[in-house]
């Protein structure tokens, strides 16, 4: 089943056109890489699925249903801002997902905070870069959504942070979901990718399962994405 | 275990568990593991084990009983192909690296015998 369904989709701020007319659809069960450069589209692409801004044109499609207040249930999506209230502690930030989310695993978040090197009491002011980003990927995947959105999940994170967060998304991925990452760090990630979408000026340069595309070129994700981009 | 980003994954896999077989570190009727177990052992995506579990199963190198589990193929004859295929691929990989460095056939031969016996390889630096 698709996921998510992507028609004729266009973005345009007021002169510059950032999603231009793009068609796509995610499957079930997978993992996909939303790859590109800078100002490429990727972030409006993921804002205009989790319904935080309006397309120009164009139609969105999770689980069958328009995008509104249903798909919120539906989908998980982690912002590279820092969404969290800044007085809250981390234990409340957990109460607080659990109030705003029927699928919101508590217990399991609890579990990870842990699992990162958090404490419940700490607050969210004291928190360094990379202790925040731990914390905003724990609460994106301990929801049982269908879909969940990533944007930069690893932009402030250590190797070691990298890792466990590698681990929490691989442990999430069940049959009926898909989750969509958005990266430029493509050599960590392209282990666990299903597939690749590359974007290009808010067109799609380049889609393909990472095993078979890596098959066709004999290159890694990485250097078939410096191959695309080598002549933009 | 350490993948090379430039192959298909599930294929690396696929020639790691040949490997076991061969070596004796996986032994005829095992059972494999479950997908999920072996992802996250490998920490690659279930999708990846599963074209694993595909392929070895579409090379009867193991198989699947409905609702049991996958298990390591009892025919000999299965592991004597596997072990046959794969020293082929890494001879033809060898002579074919040895024939770009302008080696012909003979002075291949030559060579491995030499250094089969354990004696440097006269004009080859490094060994």
């Amino acid at each position: 089943m698709e996921v998510l369904k992507v028609d004729n989709l266009k973005k345009r701020y007021i002169t510059k056109t950032v999603i231009d007319d793009l068609n796509f659809s995610l499957d079930e069960g997978k993992i996909y890489g939303l790859l590109g450069p800078n100002g490429s589209g990727k972030t409006t692409l993921i804002k205009l699925i989790a319904g935080v801004t309006q397309p120009s044109a164009g139609n969105i499609l999770v689980a069958e249903r328009k995008i509104g207040p249903a798909t919120k249930q539906l989908v998980s999506y982690l912002p590279t801002i820092n969404h969290l209230p800044k007085w809250m502690t981390v234990d409340k930030c957990l109460q607080l997902y659990k109030n705003f989310y029927q699928d919101f695993d508590a217990q399991l978040a609890e579990e990870r905070v842990d699992m990162v090197g958090l404490k419940g009491n700490q607050k969210i002011t004291s928190l360094s870069t990379g202790m925040l980003g731990r914390l905003k990927i724990v609460l994106a995947m301990s929801r049982k959504a269908k879909l969940y959105l990533l944007d930069e999940p690893f932009n402030g994170l250590d190797p070691n942070s990298r890792e466990k967060v590698l681990k929490m998304i691989l442990e999430s991925i069940r049959e009926d979901c898909t989750i969509l990452i958005s990266t430029h760090i493509i050599h960590e990630v392209e282990s666990i990718l299903d597939e690749v979408l590359f974007l290009n000026n808010g067109q799609i340069a380049l889609k393909g399962n990472v095993d078979d595309l890596r098959f066709q070129k004999k290159m890694s994700i990485e250097e078939i994405y410096k191959e695309v981009y080598e002549n933009v | 275990m350490e993948f090379d980003n430039s192959r298909p994954i599930y294929l690396q896999i696929v020639e790691k568990i040949k490997k076991d077989i061969i070596s004796g570190k996986l032994e005829r009727g095992d059972k494999m593991p479950s997908v999920r177990v072996m992802a996250s052992e490998l920490k690659v995506n279930v999708n990846t084990v599963q074209r694993v579990y595909q392929q070895l199963e579409q090379e009867e190198v193991i198989f699947t009983q409905r609702g049991i589990g996958s298990f390591v193929t009892r025919d000999e004859q299965v592991v004597k192909r596997i072990k046959q295929e794969m020293s082929y691929e890494l001879l033809e990989n060898f002579v074919q690296g040895m024939k770009e460095l302008g080696f012909d056939s003979s002075q291949i031969l030559k060579l491995l015998t030499k250094y089969m016996e354990g004696e440097p390889g006269g004009s080859i630096k490094g060994r």
